[in-house]
């Protein structure tokens, strides 16, 4: 009996070490400097968390085309980039939001040199629910405020009829699902909600969901699936994600527009630049009320924000060399593959190209 | 509960049938044994065929109510009393049996496809959709959960050497205790917020990094690393020491030569199990050390992936699409069981093994 | 003690002991300073310095609610059942079997906290739709079960099954050390006067566990309070107060709060969860505290008897 069970104890610390084991002779992540590339180092972003999966696609082209990059990105949220940008700890930052003054004058002094600020990552917000036999749903931006502010409860509610003549909508309840953790989603979410619906949506633009009820649901991936889990659901959530759930069109001018990439990559032509800033200092406002045919309105755009000019010179070349990566249509591409975002057109990418060419 | 091999016979414990005060007529032991049987059956039914483990449950139930019923008609109220708890102590096992069941099955059933040699020997650097492993995160829960222990074990051994071995028992010693049970109850993610204040005094803002993730730990391992050292410390018989010290030699002396030798296994199983409490914990590790898809070796520097939070973030924020990186999630929630397991299964073995024959 | 021989070595080797007795005091006194010092100024801030965009009174309370809704929920669905399951180890299972089926119960402490939560996401929550419409259905004129049911399973009720789970093997374990107490001769005496087994359990065995199953009960309770990950992965929270268990709108928990929005949160949004983590310290602080203070801790008694 004690030797059986020794055996075991055996068999059991060995299993554990071999486990660990099995970890630690894997391929070591760093290569050495003598592999492909010319550059070498490591480059620090921090922001928003939006960006995570276009990054994680930027980053793998990006160390693979230079393998003595390492590329670091901590999702901390677009404040916190900022924040962690001007107080000079990371050399990127990613925002869902441009520069405000006073980060912009502060930013400007860390960088003693002008900001670039490039909107990179542009991705259309879906609006999803789960309705037995509806498959397609048309809805404006009133409707929708009703309905996120919980006003309207009930699918076949006069509003929703009138918009969806033909369906025929169930009188089951809604039940509309918001990310319970704060982000960048919901906020332009309510942004465009607050501009479109009218007055029929109050919480204002905030990354906080500001309605008490509902379901809440973590992360993006949380909201997909507690829309398709449950029924008489919706949802809002990024188009790359709402795979095998119904999308509803939204009304824009005199149309009703489908969240494709196209329809939002043409937001940022019918987009303002804020005045007063530098010419590499891209900021946008985005016209949520447009009208204009085949613009979908309710789009994510985030920033990369870097300095002109940085005190260390290889860390400038990596900057740069990122952000054209990133603003490439090679990049723009392989965002678009793995995160769902909108490439941006050509004529905007030349834009940004300039600006991002200010940095040396 | 280290005490689970060694507790005292259970008083008047054996199969109900064999304790039999006078009732009227005993039932046949052959009705009792023949019901019990028949209810574990439809139990097994409801859980192998579709006619689903809550309704077999509550058939086998009503099938074993029918012990006290019918003893109440055979043996008298009393006996019938007595046979309705012995039904519900049985329930109430069965009840807190099938989570662990569910649990069980659920990680074994969708983390056992997903592991590999591939699985445990590739980060996440690079990947992006398919493929990839959880090599950084198993890394980073070794080194850790390592530093951890170098912390703690040291700290939580001498303080049960203080406390047995120096104090008189008077009231220093006597609140010291009461502190350690307190701090037992400490929640992990008031550890997590207490290692990120501490290091952000000295570090600044927004700091991440594997050694505070190891404070954190530590600060749930001591108490319990003190609480079974005491309690073997507590074991080792008072003459070894007299007659150590009769011999002349000194008191620090008799500890490590006499006292420490002596109570070792325990000490090593209590340390152990103290490990496999804090090799799960997600709270702290999420809030300090955070989460990266590189290999990162340096505790001092930057963000360090650990298996439970990697199952967390893996699950709660997966990419486009989201399959594979849940499948992973899984892997990763069975590696880190299978590891917590083994240690449970290292540290009984360690105190069944040296324990005096006696207290087997 | 002053017969053997003092040395050097038996100078530093008592120091060393003696301060690290006192690391646990420090450590103690250090957590609280630390999430004071750094939750003072979220306490402070003004509602749009933060996130969250309120005082840090109307942020915290409803926290504080559902935190302790979450915890007593699961405390009242645990308690029933840890006794049962304590009592069968102690005094009804066959002696061979008692030791395994403590093993059993043990597993289920040995399991990760994430793993709970992503059992409790993917496995219970779906499981509890169904169950969740029938209350609402058949019992919606009580409160707690008002509805609108949720159309997820992802309620404060399903958080809560979810909490009993973890913290049944710690108030098990409790339990059966305090039922294994239980005086032999007393139990033995019942037995020969002809008290079947239940009625040795509640004349003998019961009126002596009170208090422990009460301060195990507290301990336990104090365990719930803290539980993070679980709660974080299964509940929907919006931040209001209610007793409703079974919609998807419920009050977050202090620690599943802190968890979810930590790792975005920055300037005094930090210092104000910070606080928050401060808050849930002095709560568990003074549950943990009590419920020692009412055990005054038999374990100890039983080793120094010894």
């Amino acid at each position: 009996m004690n030797r059986k069970s020794l055996r075991a104890l055996a068999a059991g610390s060995a299993g554990t070490i071999l486990l660990f084991g099995t970890a630690a002779c894997g391929t070591s992540d760093n290569n050495d400097d003598s592999a492909k590339g010319d550059l070498h180092g490591t480059l620090n972003g921090a922001g928003a968390s939006s960006q995570e999966s276009a990054i994680g696609a930027w980053r793998q082209g990006f160390q693979q085309a230079n393998e003595g990059v390492t590329v670091n990105y901590d999702p901390i949220g677009s404040g916190g980039g900022r924040e962690q940008f001007i107080a000079g700890g990371i050399s990127f930052a990613g925002s869902d939001a441009f520069l405000d003054e006073d980060e912009l004058t502060a930013a400007t002094e860390r960088c003693s040199s002008d900001i670039v600020s490039v909107p990179v990552y542009v991705s259309p917000i879906a609006v999803i629910f789960n309705l037995d036999n509806v498959k397609e749903l048309k809805l404006d931006s009133a409707t929708l405020g009703s309905i996120f502010e919980g006003k309207i409860t009930s699918w076949d509610d006069a509003a929703i009829k009138a918009l969806n003549p033909g369906i025929d909508l169930p009188s089951s309840k809604i039940t509309p699902v918001h990310r319970g953790d704060d982000s960048g989603t919901t906020k332009n979410f309510t942004d465009y909600l607050t501009a479109a619906s009218g007055g029929t949506w109050t919480g204002g633009a905030v990354e906080t969901w500001p309605v008490k009820g509902g379901e809440a649901a973590n992360g993006t991936s949380g909201v997909v699936s507690a829309v398709k889990s449950g029924s008489g659901t919706i949802g809002y959530a990024d188009a790359s994600q709402a795979d095998g759930l119904a999308t509803a069109s939204i009304k824009v001018g005199s149309e009703f527009v489908n969240p494709t990439p196209e329809a939002a990559a043409q937001v940022l032509d019918t987009a303002e630049r804020v005045a007063d800033r530098s010419d590499t200092d891209i900021a946008l406002k985005i016209d949520r009320t447009t009208t204009a045919s085949g613009v979908y309105p309710i789009v994510m755009v985030s920033y990369q924000i870097a300095c002109q000019k940085y005190e260390d010179a290889n860390e400038q070349k990596l900057v740069k060399s990122w952000l054209t990566w990133v603003a490439s249509a090679e990049g723009q591409k392989a965002a678009a593959d793995s995160a769902g975002s909108a490439p941006l057109s050509e004529d905007f990418a030349a834009t940004v190209k300039t600006a991002i060419d200010s940095i040396s | 509960m280290t005490s689970l091999l060694t507790r005292p016979a259970a008083p008047s414990a054996g199969p109900p049938s064999l304790n039999r005060p006078a009732g009227r007529r005993p039932l046949p032991q052959g009705l009792t044994a023949a019901i019990w049987a028949t209810s574990g059956l439809a139990l097994a039914t409801g859980f192998l065929t579709d006619l689903g483990g809550a309704r077999g449950f509550g058939l086998a139930w009503l099938i074993a109510m029918l012990v006290p019923l019918a003893s109440l008609v055979f043996e008298g109220r009393r006996k019938a009393t007595d046979r309705f708890v012995t039904v519900l102590v049985v329930t109430a096992f069965m009840i807190a049996v099938i989570p662990l069941v569910s649990i069980l099955s659920t990680v074994i059933a969708k983390g056992a496809p997903v592991l590999s040699a591939e699985f445990f020997t590739t980060s996440m650097r690079n990947v992006v959709g398919e493929g990839g492993g959880i090599q950084h995160a198993m890394l980073g829960t070794l080194i850790i959960t390592g530093f951890a222990t170098l912390i703690s074990v040291p700290i939580g051994l001498f303080a049960a050497i203080y406390l047995i071995e120096y104090s008189d028992g008077g009231p220093t010693a006597r609140g010291l205790r009461f502190l350690t049970d307190v701090m037992t109850g400490i929640p992990s993610i008031v550890a997590g917020l207490f290692a990120y204040a501490l290091f952000v005094l000295i570090f600044g803002e927004g700091i991440r990094m594997g050694l505070g993730g190891a404070v954190a730990l530590s600060v749930l391992m001591i108490p319990v690393v003190i609480r079974s050292s005491e309690e073997m410390l507590k074991l080792v018989p008072n003459e070894l020491r007299e007659a150590s010290w009769a011999l002349g030699v000194s008191r620090w002396r008799t500890i490590v030569k006499v006292v420490l030798p002596t109570a070792l296994a325990g000490i090593v199983t209590g340390v152990t199990l103290a490990i496999a409490r804090v090799i799960g914990e997600t709270a702290p590790l999420l809030i300090i050390a955070g989460m990266t898809d590189s290999v990162n070796t340096n505790p001092l520097d930057g963000r360090m992936a650990t298996l439970p939070v990697f199952a967390y973030s893996a699950l709660m924020n997966p990419g486009v699409p989201p399959q594979p990186s849940i499948d992973r999630a899984w892997g990763a929630a069975l590696t880190l069981l299978i590891i917590v397991m083994l240690l449970n299964l290292v540290a009984r073995g360690i105190s069944y093994l040296f324990s005096p024959a006696q207290r087997r | 003690m002053s017969k053997t021989i003092q040395r050097p070595g038996d100078t530093i080797f008592r120091g060393l002991a003696q301060s690290a007795a006192f690391v646990i005091l420090v450590t103690l006194a250090a957590v609280a300073l630390f999430l004071t010092a750094k939750g003072i100024p979220g306490i402070t801030a003004d509602a749009d310095q933060v996130k969250h965009g309120t005082t840090f009174a109307t942020f915290v309370i409803p926290l504080v609610f559902g935190t302790l809704w979450a915890a007593l929920l699961a405390l009242v669905f645990a308690t029933p059942i840890a006794i049962g399951v304590a009592l069968f180890i102690s005094h009804y299972a066959p002696r061979r079997l008692s030791g395994p089926i403590g093993y059993v119960i043990d597993l289920l402490a040995a399991v990760p906290s994430v793993v709970f939560g992503a059992w409790g996401m993917m496995t219970l929550a779906p499981a509890m739709q169904g169950p969740y419409a029938w209350l609402e259905e058949n019992l919606g004129f009580i409160p707690l079960f008002a509805g609108p049911a949720s159309s997820t399973g992802r309620t404060m009720l399903t958080a809560a099954l979810v909490l009993a789970i973890m913290i049944l093997p710690i108030m098990t374990a409790l339990c059966r050390e305090i039922f294994l107490q239980t005086p032999r001769l007393n139990e033995e005496a019942a037995l020969a006067l002809g008290a079947t087994r239940w009625e040795m359990v509640r004349m003998s065995v019961f009126p002596h566990a009170k208090s422990g199953i009460i301060s195990a009960a507290m301990l336990s309770l104090g365990r719930a309070l803290g539980e993070t990950m679980a709660v974080a992965m299964v509940l929907s929270a919006s931040g209001i107060i209610t007793f409703n268990v079974i919609s998807s709108t419920n009050p977050s928990t202090i620690a599943a709060n802190i968890a979810l929005s930590f790792n975005e949160a920055s300037g005094l949004t930090v210092n104000a969860l910070i606080a928050t983590g401060l808050v849930l310290f002095v709560i568990t602080f003074a549950v943990n505290f009590a419920a020692r203070l009412l055990i005054g801790s038999p374990k100890r008694a039983k080793g120094a008897k010894k």
